[in-house]
């Protein structure tokens, strides 16, 4: 075979984005953007209750408004199926989950009924037209109660409101919380968020009663895992079913779904044979998107005078909402995996409860279950060191595996792939100046004054991963294709939103070829024009679509080889690929471009012996195990103790995401995920009211950061590759967001030790702060 | 709902459109003119996605109606590269890495031109309080921050 080791050109270099000059003019086209002739508008009326019985539904006033077409209900679905649960646990219940509601209502803005109209004004006048008779019945909303044996329920035939409960244990944490020197024990609230991607969701449908197709635009992140669930579920075969994401707006996890609009806006689509849009109100996405974390963590960690932390015990509450959605119930165990963090804790006892409420489901939101976990183990560690007079570095040094102890098997039964946690520790130490800080910290207490130094060392989990682990499989797929001029396309299983890879994935293309960048295109989200994918999310488009596109393209390039060869009457083994020009090393005049070997690849006149015609191939790749990258961050903040307020003076990272294709978006996805892990720390909370009223239903009550409240970051890297793909390359997307929140908690936490204040509960507004200091003073 | 006739410069192109009176302006835009590139994030005047200038003046689209810009001169994302040209603060955005999903960009952007017209050299404190009306979520802000520092450099030649 062809060792065609090309000049890497590519690869590394911070180039400027190839999705960004549409972008950038307002000339791309997002869901809303797209217009077909004739197309109807949905409307949905929702639940202003969280819990009510559906009396009846009078709909025939809406119907009679001029330009309505059809409003429905749930009687009028016939054999559409419900939103799919796709995360089995043993003992799990799986509640029904129809698109529309069945006598019994169970969160504010669950959608009860669907209007089309000809105008999407028209069709929200309706919503104002349907009478629905409800009987409240209590709502149950918080956590502790909610498990109670008296609580009402949500569900009558479950018995409780437990969803499911998921033990976790390694060693003997009992014996190693009773041999400790100090057990040190904390509640944490690791608060509800709301995703609010910029671009709400949106479907349009059409359907050809001729041809029996029918067409979804959404904004989605899992086109075609959305392909085949709506198959399924409006009963259209799956081949006469096409999934287009184009353009979308931002996902974080909350696009990572099946929803019951995307299935009722398909079935009007369906019934009607017009094309159906229905776009989201960003109130809707507030009420009916999915939100995320939402844990009341019980943790105890048993530690040594020396610093050593010998075990942990957590029972962990996760709020689910009222109803699964696509990963409802998985997110949660990704907590237990990820619960030792980046320390060698040899005991671990987990009990995960997963509770049923009136709220709205949660699901994957960025980091899903491991900001949760790194905030468990964060914060201990910061408890566990102020517990035994320990410098908050020093305990974390202390219980780091070593560098040669990788790949590293933890308690949880997951392997580390590599690591070298030292390094990344040590580099961000000495870019803080960590020591000249912790003098100044001591001069400015004597003033009176109160900085803070925070630190959270993370590891996650990341490049989902081997489909054992998997709801739909972990694999991913690609097809390159050299085209008979010599341009390449490259299909990819992943739906890109926002993270570039029409740029990165063409970089390493590029490379492999030895051809322009601007010669590679990358075409994603569309079921009609790729395989069989399975899409973005946990940070695996990289790392698992990525190395998928780099073996097809090694396949091509292969058979490419040997039509250059019989062309030069050289042997494919000496040959390279560079400069548009494919030639025989060492004899560069010995050469033939690249883009004729691509013609005579297809007019195929003179086919070398026992070789096919054509430059395509297609790769599933199924990766051998998650990656796992980790880092340092570190804040620095200065609390005025008079008022709570937080000022953020340094935050730096150096995060290890393996090897970076293009630094230029690995930092940007670096500081966005800052900035939300950030906005956890300091400003975002879902609330909900005791009647379960969503009190946080807008931006002007649900604080997503703007720029002035989000520091000036300084980033830099480590660079440990992973063994588990060809590129060595670990994933970026959600690595801010799980570092950055313990670290700002830590800080502050940090800066009002001398008051004795141990924890407060996020997000960290001044009112919280400052009445922390008045609990601690007494 | 009896319906209005509105006319409108949008880009240098003159239009005449019959609007309900309660059509928001970024529905007129989007909608009825066809130009989709201001965006819908949050119709409450928040997010300021929809940001577009009206008779010089930044605006954002979804808090304003339609029949409020009768006889007005209006830009929008669209209109500001000119002849096949990107304007400095698009070459910044793409030059800096100052986007990711694209959603909140042409906002961003038309808010960016605002303030630099008011403040052709603004410091960095300056720029974050000059974009506090417009949200994004991907990017952290940093690299935004760096595209009107490019923009703001190359303007002023």
């Amino acid at each position: 075979m062809a060792t065609i080791a090309a000049p890497t050109r590519m690869m590394g270099a911070p180039i400027k984005r190839r999705e960004d000059p549409r972008l950038i003019q307002g000339l791309s086209h997002y869901v809303d953007d797209i217009k077909l002739v004739g197309t109807l508008h949905c409307a949905f009326l929702r639940s202003d209750y969280a819990h009510a019985v559906i009396n009846s539904i009078d709909t025939s006033a809406a119907k009679e408004l001029p330009g309505v077409v059809t409003v429905i209900t749930a009687d009028d679905l016939g054999e559409v199926g419900g939103i799919p649960c796709g995360a089995e646990i043993p003992d799990l219940k799986v509640p029904d989950h129809p698109p529309l509601a069945v006598g019994r209502v169970r969160f504010v803005g669950e959608p009860v009924a669907a209007v089309v109209a000809t105008e999407a004004y028209i069709a929200r006048d309706a919503l104002d037209l349907i009478e629905v008779d409800y009987e409240e019945l209590p709502a149950i909303t918080d956590l502790d109660k909610a498990v109670e044996a008296d609580s009402p329920l949500i569900y009558d035939d479950f018995g409780d409101n437990i969803g499911f409960t998921m033990p976790l244990e390694a060693g003997d944490v009992d014996a190693a919380l009773a041999e400790a020197d100090h057990v040190v024990s904390q509640r944490f609230v690791n608060q509800r968020l709301i995703p609010n991607a910029m671009e709400t969701r949106g479907v349009l449908a059409e359907y050809l009663p001729g041809e029996g197709t029918l067409t979804v635009w959404s904004s989605t992140q899992v086109p075609h895992i959305l392909k085949t669930q709506l198959s399924l579920i409006v009963n259209v075969p799956e081949q006469k079913v096409r999934v287009i994401a184009p353009e979308v707006g931002g996902g974080f996890g909350s696009k990572l779904n099946v929803y019951p609009e995307e299935v009722v806006v398909s079935h009007l689509a369906i019934q009607l044979c017009k094309p159906v849009k229905w776009t989201e109100k960003r109130t809707e996405n507030f009420t009916t998107t999915i939100h995320g974390r939402d844990q009341v963590n019980y943790v105890d960690v048993a530690v040594n005078n020396d610093g050593t932390i010998t075990g942990i015990r957590a029972r962990i509450l996760a709020d689910l909402g009222a109803s699964y959605q696509l990963l409802t119930t998985l997110i949660p165990t990704l907590t237990n995996l990820m619960i030792v963090g980046c320390y060698k804790i040899p005991n671990v006892q987990i009990e995960m409860v997963g509770v049923l409420t009136n709220k709205m489901a949660t699901d994957a939101y960025r980091g899903a279950g491991r900001p949760e976990a790194t905030y468990i183990i964060e914060r201990m560690v910061d408890l566990a060191a102020s517990t035994v007079g320990m410098d908050p570095k020093d305990i974390r040094f202390k219980n780091f595996p070593q560098p040669a102890e990788f790949p590293l098997e933890i308690p949880t039964g997951i392997i580390y792939d590599s690591g070298n946690y030292q390094e990344s520790f040590n580099k961000a130490l000495d870019i803080v100046d960590y020591d000249a800080l912790r003098n100044q910290q001591a001069q400015l207490r004597q003033e009176g004054r109160y900085l803070g130094i925070g630190i959270s060392t993370y590891a996650e989990i990341c490049g989902m991963g081997p489909s054992i682990a998997m709801p739909a499989g972990g694999w991913e797929s690609s097809t390159v294709r050299v085209e008979p001029t010599g341009k390449i396309t490259v299909l990819t299983g992943v739906s890109p939103h926002g993270q570039g890879q029409e740029t990165t994935f063409a970089q390493m293309v590029a490379d492999e070829f030895g051809v322009d960048i601007d010669d590679v295109i990358v075409v994603h989200g569309d079921t009609g024009r790729q395989p069989y994918g399975i899409g973005t999310f946990g940070s695996r488009a990289t790392a698992v679509g990525g190395t998928a596109m780099v073996i097809a393209a090694g396949e091509v390039k292969e058979k490419m080889a040997k039509f250059a060869a019989h062309i030069l009457e050289a042997n494919p083994d000496d040959l390279v690929f560079a400069d548009g020009n494919i030639l025989v090393e060492g004899s560069p005049d010995q050469s033939v471009a690249f883009a004729e070997v691509a013609l005579e690849a297809h007019v195929a006149k003179n086919l070398p012996p026992d070789t096919t015609p054509g430059l395509e191939a297609t790769h599933f790749f199924e990766p051998s195990n998650f990656t796992y990258p980790f880092g340092a961050h570190i804040a620095v903040v200065e609390v005025d103790a008079n008022t709570g307020e937080i000022e953020i003076q340094r935050y730096v990272c150096v995060d290890d995401v393996g090897n970076i294709i293009n630094p230029l978006l690995v930092a940007g996805q670096v500081h966005g995920g800052i900035a939300q892990g950030l906005g956890q720390a300091l400003y975002e909370g879902a609330v909900y009211d005791e009647s379960g009223q969503l009190l946080t239903g807008s931006f002007m009550d649900y604080a997503v950061p703007k720029a002035t409240q989000v520091p000036h970051f300084e980033t830099d890297h480590t660079v440990t590759p992973s063994p588990v793909n060809p590129m060595g390359v670990k994933g970026v997307g959600e690595a801010g967001t799980i570092g950055s929140t313990p670290c700002m908690v830590n800080a502050v936490v940090d800066a009002l030790s001398p008051f004795g204040v141990k924890d407060i509960e996020m997000p960290l507004t001044p009112n919280r702060v400052w009445q922390a200091i008045q609990d601690a003073k007494g | 709902m009896a319906k209005k006739v509105i006319h409108t410069t949008i880009n240098g192109e003159a239009h005449t459109h019959e609007v309900e009176p309660r059509m928001l302006l970024v529905h007129y835009i989007r909608d009825v003119v066809g130009l989709t590139g201001s965006h819908v994030g949050c119709e409450t005047s928040l997010c300021g996605a929809c940001t577009v200038t009206v008779n010089g003046q930044a605006v954002k689209s979804c808090t304003m109606l339609a029949v409020q810009a009768d006889g007005a001169e209006i830009t929008t994302i669209e209109g500001l590269a000119q002849n096949g040209d990107l304007h400095p603060i698009q070459e910044g955005f793409w030059e800096r890495h100052g986007l990711q999903c694209g959603f909140c960009t042409p906002g961003m952007i038309m808010a960016a031109h605002q303030l630099l017209a008011r403040n052709p050299n603004p410091t960095e404190d300056e720029i974050r309080h000059g974009l506090e009306g417009n949200l994004c979520r991907c990017t952290g802000y940093q690299h935004i921050v760096e595209a009107v520092q490019y923009a703001a450099e190359k303007m002023q030649g």
